[in-house]
């Protein structure tokens, strides 16, 4: 299958353009002159393609003939700006990690925006190029889109929300439900990093080596890992919850018994001292630039070697594997040699008083 | 990590280990007085490694589960006033009340926020002039220097809206209360590093006189922690029993002298009631008259609040190391983190979340 024709940026330096106002008014949002104005300016200068470029109210895609992969997600994060990322990239990645967690060829995308009024354009600008820089990267188009604006105070700043459409190869069966006993777990880097980003950047936290978000699309990742065997039985990207929650939803659906080792799982040192600093685990920690594979034994190591090969799969370990016993519930083994229930988490997690 | 690894390190734990092994010759009741060793303790499995001579218990040195239900219903409606924001370290904010939470006064409209250090809350109070900034001053001798400062600041810089609801505790009086119980079978402490750290160890050094037991001040990482029995243990089975450093990279016998002395500027010491426990005599800090505008109950009056505890809950004899949480019918059925009937389930460092959260595998 041919892939959807990319333009990537001309330069790396992306002027904002000349528009008639400095900030986002509720007329942009009305579908009059300022709507044609954003579009043109701001949006299409930065997304086009084929499809997007006849600015009809849908696209019209060629029918692969194979299964497809369909998936949405909405992004709200605040700080809309944080080390390593923005809420534009995060977006794009967020979308097309979503459809390559079932194998699925992530192809093209649509992106509603909603504006808060009095957003400066100079912030959407920065953000769209952002979001041109990761779809180009993961190799997916922005064929549809939308933009509502509303009231200042009815949002914050901007939200968006990116679905996507994937094409499945046919011989790939991936699910949360096909864990088999004696499965290995695969992780396929550090762990926590997104979220202590985050959480550090929003609470004005300052600590002397950066905390940096892992956002990245991880559809060519996969690609590897899928070139080297399509005998994967599980994938997931450890969002929200992080790797433990990732871990016991793989554990209940396919009803067996997850065994970790809690001195294999890579947490950066400065993401680390983030999370001791704020009583934080980093195992309940959002990333957005990670998964969890888990591959029958007999493949484990060729799809280890395939990891390594790629800069997002580099320090990828076998962090445990699947049991027979304790089944629906993961436990890990601490450095005492000791196991117990690493559990799904109650709610939010909350920094601590001492 | 410098200061981590090295009291994480399983080799050394494991050779600690066999020293408290070849130490021990009878059984012996040591309690770890911290909320914060508590949660070490059962997330590393330490209890489960050390010989079945020695029984860990666990003690009342969670500030979010010692504070009584008063002040967290006083906190509530404070927080529900339009003009006031309310502040808070995160973890008192899902503590319910009588009725609810903070965050459930947050979702209906109360201006509720989170914050790291009580100085930001003097922040908020200084770029919001026409708002009630109140800020909730929880926990042990480890935070009193941070809330005396926040006050202390704002005073100088003559703030008159800014304002602390303070539930502070202390640890000394309640280690002694403990001990003078008839049915007490607390026989060594790890006495809590990080309170240690503020108030030094002279204060211990009487009680471990009086009462004839080993005071050891002791860190959190599961090196820390075996150290700290292994040193407990000794002197047991010597005969001695004295105060005896072992969080030797931050507690020194004096303490810290300059934060000592903020803490005596603003607070003086009063009776605390003890959620779980009820009231210890002298074993608590109050906002002095000196300072009473900025006293939060001063400055709102919210009055006398009555409450009640639910029955089941046995979180008082547990806080006393009487129990084990599973030994309370409740405990992960009508009791759990997500629905807490008592102190000890309330908090992350309470030991019965700690014990619902790091359950064993049967």
């Amino acid at each position: 299958m041919t892939r959807p024709e990319i333009n990537f940026p001309e330069s790396l330096s992306c002027p904002v353009p000349i528009m008639h106002h400095e900030t986002i008014q509720l007329a942009h949002g009305a579908g009059g002159k300022l709507s044609a104005e954003l579009i043109e300016k701001i949006f299409l200068p930065r997304f086009a393609n084929e499809q997007l470029n006849k600015l009809e109210d849908q696209a019209i895609l060629d029918n692969p003939g194979k299964r497809l992969a369909f998936t949405t997600d909405t992004f709200v994060v605040d700080p809309i700006f944080f080390p390593g990322g923005d809420i534009g990239e995060l977006a794009i990645n967020g979308t097309v990690n979503d459809l390559a967690m079932s194998g699925a060829e992530p192809l093209y995308l649509s992106v509603g925006f909603i504006l808060e009024e009095g957003l400066p354009i100079a912030t959407l600008h920065r953000i769209a190029v952002s979001m041109e820089r990761a779809a180009g990267k993961a190799g997916v188009a922005i064929v549809t889109g939308d933009t509502k604006v509303v009231n200042k105070g009815s949002c914050d700043k901007l939200f968006i929300n990116t679905s996507g459409i994937g094409v499945l190869p046919d011989d790939v069966h991936i699910s949360a439900g096909n864990l088999q006993v004696g499965d290995r777990i695969i992780l396929s880097g550090t762990i926590a990093d997104h979220g202590m980003a985050v959480l550090t950047s929003r609470e004005g936290l300052s600590f002397r080596s950066r905390v940096s978000s892992d956002t990245a699309a991880l559809n060519q990742l996969v690609r590897k890992m899928l070139d080297t065997t399509t005998d994967i039985h599980a994938l997931r990207d450890p969002t929200r919850g992080g790797v433990a929650t990732t871990l016991n939803e793989f554990a209940r659906q396919s009803k067996v018994g997850i065994r970790i080792y809690g001195d294999r799982i890579p947490v950066r040192p400065e993401v680390q001292g983030a999370c001791e600093v704020l009583g934080i685990d980093p195992l309940y920690v959002a990333n957005e630039g990670k998964l969890i594979a888990v591959v029958p034994e007999t493949h484990a190591a060729d799809v280890l070697t395939a990891m390594h090969t790629d800069p997002l799969g580099e320090k990828a370990v076998i962090i445990g594997e699947v049991v027979g016993d304790h089944p629906g519930t993961v436990a890990i083994k601490t450095g005492l040699g000791v196991s117990r229930v690493l559990d799904m988490p109650v709610g939010e997690q909350l920094p601590r008083i001492c | 990590m410098k200061y981590l690894d090295e009291f994480r390190d399983p080799k050394l734990a494991k050779k600690i280990v066999a020293a408290i092994r070849n130490t021990v010759t009878r059984p012996w009741v040591i309690m770890e007085i911290c909320g914060g060793q508590t949660h070490s303790i059962i997330k590393n499995g330490i209890d489960q490694v050390l010989p079945k001579e020695i029984e860990l218990v666990h003690g009342p040195g969670c500030p979010v589960c010692v504070t009584p239900l008063e002040i967290i219903d006083k906190a509530i409606e404070i927080a529900s006033r339009p003009e006031v924001i309310f502040t808070s370290f995160g973890d008192m904010l899902r503590v319910p009340g009588s009725r609810k939470d903070l965050f459930m006064v947050k979702s209906e409209g109360g201006d509720v926020r989170t914050v790291y250090s009580p100085l930001e809350a003097v922040k908020i109070a200084r770029e919001n002039p026409d708002r009630e900034v109140v800020f909730f001053a929880v926990g042990f001798e480890t935070t009193a220097p941070g809330n005396a400062l926040a006050i202390h600041q704002a005073a100088q810089e003559g703030l008159t809206n800014f304002s602390e609801l303070v539930s502070h505790v202390l640890v000394p009086p309640a280690m002694e209360a403990l001990l003078s119980a008839p049915d007490n079978r607390v026989q060594g402490y790890l006495a809590a590093g990080h309170v240690c750290t503020v108030m030094g160890w002279e204060e211990y050094e009487p009680i471990a006189k009086k009462y004839k037991v080993p005071i050891v001040p002791t860190g959190f990482e599961p090196v820390d922690i075996l150290e700290g029995i292994l040193l407990v243990v000794k002197q047991l089975e010597e005969g001695r029993y004295e105060v005896e450093n072992q969080y030797l990279r931050s507690v020194k016998r004096e303490g810290n002298r300059p934060a000592q002395k903020l803490i005596k500027e603003i607070f003086e010491v009063t009776n605390r009631k003890w959620r779980g426990i009820g009231e210890i005599p002298s074993s608590g800090l109050k906002i002095r008259d000196k300072y009473a505008d900025y006293d939060a109950e001063h400055k709102f009056d919210v009055g006398d609040i009555q409450t009640n505890e639910a029955e089941i809950c046995i979180s008082g004899i547990i806080l006393q190391g009487l129990k084990k949480p599973k030994e309370c019918p409740a405990f992960g059925k009508e009791c759990s983190p997500s629905h807490p009937l008592g102190a000890t389930m309330v908090s992350s460092e309470g030991a019965c979340a700690a014990y619902f959260k790091y359950q064993r595998l049967q």
